[in-house]
């Protein structure tokens, strides 16, 4: 709309629905509103304590402007692969919320993304809440990306979780969607480090654009998890 | 689609007229209100050169729709002078540190800054990059534009002492890590 591409009969601010607002931290996962912006995700204390990673990667989202409008619901409802958001929550195994005319239904995130802007959701539903378990305490995280400068989206990015006998890595912008790799979990909870990168690595496909060819992707791909890996592991406690 | 009727406060003025709801903030600030602090640089939420505040947030108004903006309080640089006309002390601090050479992105950058030091008011050097760094500038290499915050930062709280300590509708500071 905004580059005159689309010409639309009538305009919704969503901001003006309670229903998609709202941070809440239960016993066990904690229930986002699809319109919390990347700013509201940093500043709530509540919520940096229960799940970290998403504070770690928030801060790693564009710039201080657009923080402030920026919502976790447009970041991984687009389906966009360049997105942080939608390899994060595979990482964490997030669940979202999708409402339509009649019901609303729940969708994995990491069941979610078909291609680059398909997605699981249909043309009439909205994506209204994600679900985000709250990780057991001591469990080690890291957000590392890697990008040409403040703002950008990735050039590769992982999200790590790890604790005692359990892992998650996902990737971002190596493939049309988010990878996320059960292999690489199984390894790297089984203590094989480069195991788990090798399996991450085997379930990537980048493709050359404006920030580097594929051999430029897969060596940045190399070097992301293993930062991410060795941060999250440094911050097991416990 | 039909024009909305639009009420929004710029700089402390009650203002209203008929827009089109895709229009955008920055061309309703120019075009329709002569606010032409503000400057349209890439029109895709990269250059900051458009920062305006809104509602207590820094926000990039190319990326706006005024339909967004009903009802909102928005303080473009021409807002931020003292009440008699004068410079403010950060306005004033970009002066005489030369955190400017062409111009172009200064409007944008001192109201994002205005911001970021209530956001912060005692920041560290590198929490001024970082918090600014959604503000391009091509001229400067950044060096001065660093310098004249942390000196309005520093001017700003020796002014304040010892009346106020807390920060008044301070917002939690973002740090890197």
């Amino acid at each position: 709309m905004k580059l005159r591409m689309a010409v639309l009969s009538h305009l919704v601010n969503l901001r003006d629905i309670p229903d998609l607002q709202g941070i809440e931290i239960g016993a066990d996962s904690v229930s986002l509103g699809a319109m919390v912006t990347q700013h509201e995700l940093i500043a709530h204390a509540g919520l940096g304590e229960a799940v970290p990673l998403l504070r770690e990667a928030a801060l790693q989202i564009a710039d201080s402007q657009v923080r402030y409008l920026g919502t976790l619901g447009g970041n991984v409802a687009n389906g966009d692969p360049d997105n942080d958001m939608p390899g994060l929550m595979q990482c964490l195994d997030a669940t979202y919320q999708v409402t339509g005319p009649d019901d609303l239904r729940q969708i994995q995130a990491r069941d979610f993304y078909e291609s680059a802007y398909f997605t699981a959701r249909a043309d009439d539903e909205i994506l209204t809440r994600l679900m985000v378990p709250i990780p057991a305490a001591g469990t080690g995280y890291a957000y590392e990306k890697q990008k040409r400068k403040i703002g950008d989206y990735a050039s590769a990015a992982a999200a790590v979780l790890v604790g005692k006998g359990f892992a998650s890595i996902a990737m971002t912008n190596l493939a049309d969607v988010p990878v996320w790799s059960a292999e690489a979990g199984v390894a790297l909870a089984a203590g094989d480090r480069e195991g788990a990168v090798s399996a991450a690595l085997a379930a990537i496909d980048p493709q050359e654009d404006m920030r580097g060819p594929v051999e430029f992707k897969r060596h940045v791909a190399g070097v992301v998890p293993r930062r991410a890996i060795d941060r999250a592991l440094s911050r097991v406690a416990g | 689609m039909s024009k909305m009727h639009v009420k929004l406060t710029v700089n402390g003025a009650a203002v209203e007229g008929l827009a089109e709801p895709r229009t955008l903030l920055i061309h309703c600030l120019r075009e329709n209100l002569g606010v032409t602090g503000p400057h349209v640089g890439c029109e895709t939420s990269h250059c900051g050169a458009c920062t305006v505040d809104m509602d207590g947030r820094s926000v990039k108004s190319c990326t706006v729709f005024v339909a967004q903006a009903q009802g909102a309080d928005v303080t473009t640089v021409e807002g931020l002078v003292n009440a008699d006309g004068s410079l403010s002390v950060l306005q004033e601090m970009f002066r005489e540190h030369y955190g400017l050479q062409c111009g172009f992105c200064t409007s944008g950058t001192i109201t994002r800054a205005h911001r970021f030091l209530q956001e912060n008011p005692i920041p560290t050097e590198e929490q001024v990059r970082f918090g600014m760094a959604g503000n391009l500038c091509r001229c400067t290499g950044y060096q001065n534009i660093v310098k004249a915050i942390l000196a309005a930062a520093e001017m700003m709280n020796a002014q304040d002492k010892p009346s106020s300590t807390e920060g008044v509708g301070q917002q939690k500071v973002e740090t890197a890590e």
